[in-house]
């Protein structure tokens, strides 16, 4: 009898081990996971496109000989102080509170060298980013903590914020270890409590409301400022659409690889669309109502290399932003802390609980014995030098590309890898003609 | 006094002359005739002047005020003095939905009823409703005091952080984690002021009112409470 073969056992690819983990989990503590970051499933990306380069029927530009530019404009449709920035690669919203004063103020360093902008968040803006941030977004959530018309007026633009990719259609998040003192009396909060950010504006409702509140918002400002727009990866033909009926001068589309301090991982996982599914539909709304290049649009979420921002410029965008990938930059989840990572019953690369505020980088933390560990001016170092690579990486594709500008790169220069990825990009499938769902229908 | 015709000159050009006025000027005293809905209408001033709109306004009216005493006689659209940092904002008619959003500071008065969502998300401001106030009023309202003569909609005070909320009137329903009060001395003295400065005070009496607080169950999240969420 026991010598019989037995059946090894076999795991269930329904109830995978992770899923049965989760279950425990939730029974056992009555809550639901939250966590920092962006969506972890495999998703389409711009892993799934290729540049095809210069061949006999293109001309190349010699590198680092024949001038590539990289500059680009953002806020020229109303604005009478548009911004001029050095590179197209901005740096996401992100609350003080979620990070560090320290860890802002390395983002606002680092951007300014390498001459692009920084962003605020849902917790105001601090003296940090803003002594520190050459040009600075000052976004405008639907918590308004901290807002007032002395901060809208010192910003460089202003961007109304409707959703973000981790979360369209959610809130803010910042759970009570990171309410300390300071965090809370710029929020007006009691300390410690469990903060949620209401999902909505608490004075508009809708795009006829937001085009009047964009034109308050001009109007206290003297239509000195850019407005940019931001829209979770929902539906970005029509947020798009909208935001340009509502008068924005430029729209931030974020894709669900965009990472949030803290929500719920149901959310991160299961709302919202991939980057890459949504630059060709808020491309094509721009172009439909005759506003592409005049409205200018930042895409973001899973923006990592070079090779993604030109990615992303060829199939329409005028720029990228970086949330995530600048925090790595900075230090967040670096393999030198890993023996305390293990101590929090996770490892670098890995962790994701920001919200617990015990980060051992002291970026996404707000206990002053963590934060001071973090060296702003090393990290704004990194940060600087991070960004450089990626303009330089963009510039040797466009320059294999023939282009003269990060802006000529196109879609008719990529290729895709796969079904997926071509249709929603846009694209021929590598080697064909085919693009799916072209001839059938957008 | 100087008198701007909005209908002739413009809202830009009626808010970059407001903008210009920094406190350094005895142009203090000003008045803006045919409003006619406009939005927007003395936003962002930042000085210590008196600005009288004869004649109803639009959105915004008055939005993050510093230092200003504006009087709309008249009614006012949405929002009117939202997120206002100081100064004061007297609407002689009634105000649409919300009135004082996000306020950090100064005053808000509304002789007549308020809308829905009257002091949404309040942080700090001061609210005199001399009549009723409509459904989600002071929906996650984190401080201040919101004064109502009249009757409360639905729902008042859901999510409620510290916010003192005092009504004389019914209340249709509270909100989640919104709960009555005991009035103490200081409430009573909070009152008394609140009535006087909100011209009310010939109207109503402090001991008429009764105050509504948050519960504070709501401050950190438990699985227990998911039903009220």
């Amino acid at each position: 009898m026991t010598d019989l073969p037995r059946t090894p056992p076999r795991f269930s690819a329904t109830f995978t081990p992770a899923v049965n983990a989760e279950i425990r989990r939730a029974a056992a503590s009555g809550i639901y996971d939250i966590r920092g970051g962006g969506t972890k499933r495999h998703l389409p990306h711009f892993d799934d496109l290729l540049f095809l380069g210069a061949s006999i029927s293109r001309y190349p530009l010699e590198g680092y000989r024949e001038k590539c530019a990289t500059d680009v404009w953002l806020g020229t449709r109303y604005a009478k102080k548009p911004i001029h920035l050095d590179i197209p690669i901005t740096i996401a919203g992100m609350s003080f509170g979620a990070l560090s004063g320290p860890a802002k103020e390395a983002l606002g360093r680092g951007a300014t060298a390498a001459g692009t902008s920084t962003t605020t968040g849902d917790g105001g803006m601090t003296e940090e980013e803003r002594g520190h941030s050459k040009t600075l977004v000052y976004q405008y959530l639907p918590s308004r903590y901290g807002m007032n018309p002395d901060d809208l007026r010192r910003a460089d633009a202003i961007e109304v914020v409707v959703g973000q990719g981790a979360k369209p259609g959610g809130g803010g998040m910042l759970l009570g270890q990171k309410i300390s003192d300071r965090v809370a009396q710029m929020r007006n909060l009691p300390k410690g409590i469990d903060q949620r950010s209401a999902c909505r504006h608490p004075d508009w409702t809708g795009p006829d409301d937001l085009e009047i509140k964009i034109h308050e918002l001009r109007e206290i400002t003297d239509w000195e400022k850019p407005i940019y727009v931001k829209v979770g990866g929902a539906r970005p033909y029509y947020d798009t659409a909208l935001a340009v009926k509502a008068g924005a001068d430029v729209v931030v589309v974020d894709g669900m690889q965009g990472g949030t301090a803290a929500t719920q991982d149901v959310f991160i996982e299961h709302v919202g669309m991939p980057i890459l599914a949504c630059i060709p539909q808020a491309v094509k709304a721009l172009q439909d109502l005759g506003m592409h290049r005049k409205v200018q649009l930042i895409v973001s979420g899973g923006i990592r290399s070079g090779a993604d921002v030109a990615k992303a410029l060829a199939l329409g965008a005028d720029a990228v932003a970086i949330g995530t990938a600048a925090l790595i930059a900075l230090g967040d989840n670096d393999p030198k802390w890993e023996e305390e990572y293990q101590k929090l019953g996770t490892t670098a690369d890995a962790y994701d609980d920001w919200h617990e505020g015990r980060d051992p980088a002291g970026i996404t933390t707000q206990d002053p014995e963590l934060y001071k560990r973090f060296d702003p001016i090393l990290g704004g170092r990194r940060l600087k030098n991070y960004l450089k690579v990626m303009t330089l990486e963009a510039q040797t594709i466009a320059r294999a590309c023939g282009k003269s500008h990060l802006h000529n790169l196109e879609p008719e220069d990529l290729v895709s890898l796969t079904i997926e990825a071509a249709a929603m990009a846009g694209v021929p499938v590598a080697g064909t003609n085919w693009i799916p769902g072209r001839n059938g229908g957008w | 006094m100087q008198t701007f015709d909005l209908g002739k000159e413009g809202l830009r050009a009626l808010n970059s002359a407001l903008h210009a006025l920094k406190g350094q000027t005895n142009m203090t005293d000003w008045e803006v005739i045919n409003p006619k809905g406009a939005h927007a209408i003395a936003a962002g001033v930042d000085a210590p002047v008196d600005i009288t709109v004869r004649g109803s306004t639009g959105y915004y009216c008055a939005g993050m005020n510093k230092q200003a005493t504006i009087r709309i006689k008249g009614s006012a659209g949405p929002g009117v003095a939202e997120n206002m940092m100081s100064g004061t904002v007297i609407i002689d008619g009634d105000a649409s939905q919300y009135a004082g959003a996000t306020g950090r500071g100064g005053l808000l008065v509304i002789k007549g009823n308020a809308s829905s969502r009257c002091g949404i998300s309040m942080k700090g401001i001061d609210i005199v409703v001399h009549g009723n106030i409509g459904h989600m009023s002071a929906f996650m309202a984190q401080s201040g005091n919101l004064v109502v003569l009249g009757n409360a909609g639905e729902a008042l005070g859901d999510s409620l952080y510290e916010a003192r909320l005092f009504v004389r009137g019914t209340v249709k329903s509270l909100g989640a984690d919104c709960i009555e009060k005991e009035m103490r001395d200081e409430h009573y003295a909070i009152l008394e002021d609140l009535l006087r400065r909100g011209e009310a005070d010939h109207k109503a009496r402090p001991e008429e009112f009764r105050r509504y607080g948050s519960a504070r169950k709501l401050y950190n999240f438990n699985i227990d409470n998911a039903s009220s969420y």
